[in-house]
């Protein structure tokens, strides 16, 4: 049998413990890749089964988690029960610079605290004074954003009207965000909405006022790069080497400013597709400011994405592109060398959120492992047709998998290394099996650019060649 | 200057390498933002008594609580029966972020289902995500039960568990006879705390039904509430084993969150068998380690079992002897000399450490039985408290906290903030500062900007590992709170007289 038929029949076999109806559900999320197809096979982007223990959020997570949380000079109110923003307090390492507390906002969780008054009566006119007092106490806050949580959409409250009132009043942006977690089917709608909201309450209100931002050909804007451990930073460090003007940085270490800027940009520059594409296609319709995808793991990927960033400017830029790939390849050789014996055909599976299934995989090829199943948690149809210029014939590729399938494929395919989130990081190491967290980096990174590959190399050979692994058997059980 | 791959540097350093510190500055230009000179006048701003009545003055915007909502500690308590899966009814995304807190903290795997409802749910109802997911659950974790709660969702369109799970065994998702007891836990009601006294009754009323025997087991139950310490798990066995105490544990969680790497995973470890927690309805009485995680769970107790109850909270010396002693009423054993020996040598450690922290201001923050715990000891060691916050306050706990400060002389200068968070906490510790503070990991944002020093005790512990493996009950756990207290006293005085020729006078090497 050829490893695509074996991984198919592993699919089937596991797949055979479900019950039927949901058998047939999950069968179309599960495929293997053959190499010459331009898809990889899997439906994707719909609702997660009942009782399975999906990894997938809410659009609550998509749209402050993700999207607008990272904002650092806005205030952003979970607007609603308590929990949502306890629970997604602080969690995402979007790093920024700024005085918390002050002028930024970023590691601060603002609830309205629903009781149950609240959910019976409405909760607009508390919002009206919640604002009222945060722009008191914090003067300094250059907006608000209000994500509802799920009761808002379900009594009927009309945070718009809030949102509209409130920032005359206060004379700053407030922008209501409808991203109560019950719509859709994961954090993607959260995304989708959040854009959604920079479209109709940062751009329209702006359009066709007269900007006095001093423009240059050079100015270009990072969007979908969440800064996680500093990655926009490590990105934003090469950019501004050969030679662009980096206006605006979406959202990690983001302010309002930046994103009311973008419209002068020349060039959008996109790192997680899934979770900006929308905003930077209104862009392109509305300003015509074209964007392009770029991919910063590992080093040959981030030298192709310089150079097809740089054929968008003139020479001098395309020169400088080669001059920057030229001083830090030396290190990444180096990198290469002294990490590749050590990780040479180790075989990694993967499971995360907007790009990364698909963007570390030359990370890790860079360094001679190999990817034998991947999947994502929230993807959609073009996320998968973009996979598939990144997988070999017989990857396993799983759409938003279960807790249980995750676990069969990774007895079968006894993979090295396991790269995916905190929910599944315990399950695997109790298996024996390396993990790195893929969302967060493991509390370290940044991962992105040449500096952060270093980091990547490091991180995964410590993961995989740690002692401690060889512990785990008693010798008496040996 | 590219990485060096003899020395790679992470964010930690990395950042601040020139080409990074300009490039901040480079980025400053489009950022829109207030300058330094602004930013630092607000900044000192907000340490004043004015901003502090501006703060107090909040009514409606509640800022970095010390609470989470219910189901979080209704999954907390599911997991301590045998092979006990928790399914939430309502949106998915909860069920993500309550395995993420408890991964985080425990570090150890932590399973949960949620019955996925979406927009489709919200308007015909959650029953049809019921029947499936609790078909799925069964079949794919193969629990021996499934404890269900609710999300907000699930509660604002009015599910009705108790109807939904009769349709879903009526369907065959589950067979007639699978437990599937389940706990109403809107988030807008309470906090976790509520949620796990919830869920406990849940359990408890679903597995005792018909059990009621004529004659007694002769055993005590046991109710460690929102327990995030497994080492309290084992400290309180270890007490009851040592008592010779016949005992059933509701519901025992340890294992599941403490297990052992093997090589082999898997989803199920020890917890309460459910036969013995069936039978805890036939138990000479139960206890409990928690007040306010167990209110409805212990009226239930006393008005539909017949059993007498009791809350302990064995937290220091004096707590610790008074919950042996009510064992040894209840059982007519002596309280073996293993424990007195443990009981000296707390005892001796205190007299030994007694002199750094006595007489130091305390801040604490945390849930009431864990700040009624702390108080209890820091009082017994001479501490003293000076603000003391619980953000899921209740009248009841302001009462017993205040007559407990007011009953020593170390308590005096005490305000308990009942219904406040960590940005009131802030204006307290700038205004009106103390030695310490005690509290979550969510106190390290204060000990950066007051100074402060934290020590972390309490959930969630995020950024320190394994202070969650150790007991902070019985003789042992207040030896463990000691170290925790005066070594961090310690360090602080040492970092406070480090600098050579100017301070390092103090660096004493003896202490």
């Amino acid at each position: 049998m050829s490893t695509v038929e074996e991984r198919k029949q592993l699919i089937k076999e596991v797949l055979d413990t479900y019950p039927e109806k949901a058998r047939k559900k999950r069968e179309k999320h599960l495929g293997v890749y053959e190499e010459g197809k331009s898809d990889c096979g899997v439906k994707s982007n719909k609702k997660s089964l009942p009782g399975v223990m999906t990894a997938r959020g809410c659009a609550y997570a998509g749209a402050k988690g993700v999207v607008w949380g990272p904002i650092k000079d806005m205030i952003h109110i979970s607007h609603g029960p308590v929990g949502c923003g306890y629970y997604s307090w602080s969690g995402r390492r979007n790093y920024y610079i700024g005085t918390t507390g002050v002028d930024t906002f970023g590691t601060m969780q603002f609830t309205s605290d629903f009781q149950e008054r609240d959910i019976v009566f409405g909760g607009d006119k508390k919002l009206k004074k919640i604002i009222d007092e945060l722009d008191e106490l914090f003067p300094l806050n250059n907006g608000m954003t209000i994500e509802s949580e799920c009761p808002i959409g379900l009594i009927g409250d009309d945070i718009e009207a809030v949102a509209r009132e409130k920032s005359k009043d206060i004379g700053k942006t407030v922008v209501p965000v409808r991203c109560e977690g019950f719509r859709g089917v994961s954090q993607s709608l959260g995304h989708h909405i959040a854009n959604d909201t920079i479209r109709d309450w940062v751009f329209k209100p702006q359009d066709g006022q007269e900007s006095d931002f001093d423009s240059t050909p050079y100015d270009v804007a990072i969007i979908g790069d969440y800064n996680i451990g500093g990655d926009a930073w490590s990105s934003r460090i090469l950019l501004e080497e050969i030679g662009l003007r980096v206006v605006a940085q979406w959202s990690g270490d983001g302010t309002l400013e930046e994103m009311k800027l973008t419209p002068n940009v020349k060039l959008n520059l996109i790192h997680c597709y899934r979770s900006m594409n929308y905003i930077s296609r209104y862009m392109e319709e509305k300003y015509g400011i074209p964007w392009l995808e770029y991919n910063f793991f590992g080093p040959t990927k981030i030298a192709e994405s310089l150079r097809a960033i740089a054929a968008q400017f003139d020479e001098t830029i395309q020169e400088k592109a080669e001059e920057v790939i030229a001083k830090y390849e030396p290190t990444a050789n180096e990198i290469v060398a002294k990490y590749r014996p050590r990780l040479e055909g180790k075989k990694v599976m993967m499971m995360v959120g907007g790009l990364r299934p698909r963007h570390v995989v030359p990370a890790f090829k860079d360094l001679g492992m190999e990817i034998v199943a991947t999947g994502y948690e929230f993807a959609h149809g073009d996320d998968y047709k973009r996979t598939t210029n990144y997988v070999k014939d017989s990857t396993v590729i799983y759409d938003d998998v279960t807790g249980y399938e995750f676990e069969k494929f990774a007895e079968a395919l006894e993979p090295d290394l396991v790269a995916a989130g905190i929910k599944e990081k315990y399950v695997f190491q109790k298996m024996g099996l390396p993990f790195r967290q893929m969302h967060s980096w493991d509390y370290s990174g940044p991962y992105h650019g040449y500096d952060g590959f270093a980091i990547f190399a490091r991180d995964m050979d410590l993961a995989l060649n740690s002692p401690t692994w060889d512990l785990i058997k008693a010798p008496w059980k040996k | 200057m590219a990485q060096d791959p003899n020395n790679i540097k992470d964010h930690v350093e990395l950042f601040h390498q020139p080409e990074y510190q300009e490039l901040f500055e480079r980025k400053q230009k489009c950022e829109g933002m207030a300058p330094p000179e602004e930013v630092a006048k607000y900044a000192e701003w907000t340490k004043t008594w004015e901003y502090r009545e501006k703060n107090f003055a909040r009514e409606h915007s509640v800022i970095n609580p010390a609470k989470a909502c219910q189901p979080l500690g209704a999954i907390l308590a599911a997991v301590g029966f045998e092979e006990t899966l928790p399914f939430v009814q309502g949106s998915q995304g909860c069920v993500a972020y309550f395995r993420t807190h408890f991964s985080r903290h425990f570090k150890e795997p932590f399973n949960a289902a949620s019955s996925s409802m979406t927009e489709d749910a919200a308007v015909f109802g959650g029953l049809k995500n019921m029947i499936d997911g609790l078909a799925n659950s069964y079949t794919l974790y193969k629990p021996k039960m499934i404890a269900v709660c609710t999300t907000c969702m699930a509660e604002v369109i009015g599910d009705d568990l108790g109807a939904f799970i009769g349709n879903a065994k009526n369907e065959g998702a589950v067979p007639k006879d699978f437990p599937v007891p389940f706990a109403h836990t809107p988030s807008f009601v309470g906090s976790h705390i509520t949620g796990y006294d919830n869920m406990m009754k849940g359990i408890l009323s679903n597995l005792t039904k018909d059990q009621k025997k004529e004659t007694t087991n002769g055993k005590i139950n046991f109710i460690p509430g929102f327990e995030t310490y497994s080492g309290n798990l084992r400290e309180l066995k270890h007490l009851i084993g040592a008592m010779g105490v016949n005992a059933t544990v509701l519901a025992d969680n340890e294992h599941n969150l403490d297990s052992a790497n093997t090589g082999e995973y898997k989803m199920y470890h020890g917890g309460t068998p459910l036969a013995e927690a069936a039978d805890s309805i036939n138990a000479e009485a139960t206890f409990a380690l928690q007040t306010y995680t167990t209110p409805k769970t212990l009226q239930y107790i006393e008005k539909e079992w017949g059993q007498k109850t009791a809350a302990f909270r064995p937290w220091g010396i004096k707590a610790t002897d008074e919950f042996l002693m009510a064992l040894s009423e209840a059982t007519g054993n002596p309280i073996p000399a293993e424990l007195e020996l443990e009981r000296g040598r707390a005892v001796d450690a205190m007299t030994d450490s007694q002199a750094w922290v006595h007489g130091k201001k305390a801040a604490i923050y945390g849930d009431p039985d864990l700040v009624m715990g702390m108080l209890q000891f820091m009082l017994e060691l001479g501490i003293e408290p000076v603000h003391v916050l619980v953000t899921n306050s209740t009248k009841e706990f302001e009462a017993e906290a205040k007559a407990l400060l007011e009953s020593s002389p170390y308590g005096q200068q005490a305000t308990v903030w009942g219904g406040k968070d960590l940005w009131h906490l802030r204006s307290l510790l700038f205004t009106e500062p103390v030695d310490f503070l005690i509290g979550n990991s969510y106190g390290k944002y204060l000990w950066r900007d007051t100074k402060t020093p934290l020590i972390r005790i309490g959930y969630p512990l995020f950024d320190r590992h394994h202070l969650h493996r150790y007991s902070t009950i019985g003789y042992n756990g207040a030896i463990n709170l000691l170290n925790w207290i005066v070594n961090s006293v310690l360090d602080e005085l040492d970092r406070n007289t480090i600098i050579p020729s100017k301070t390092d006078i103090s660096y004493d090497l003896v202490r």
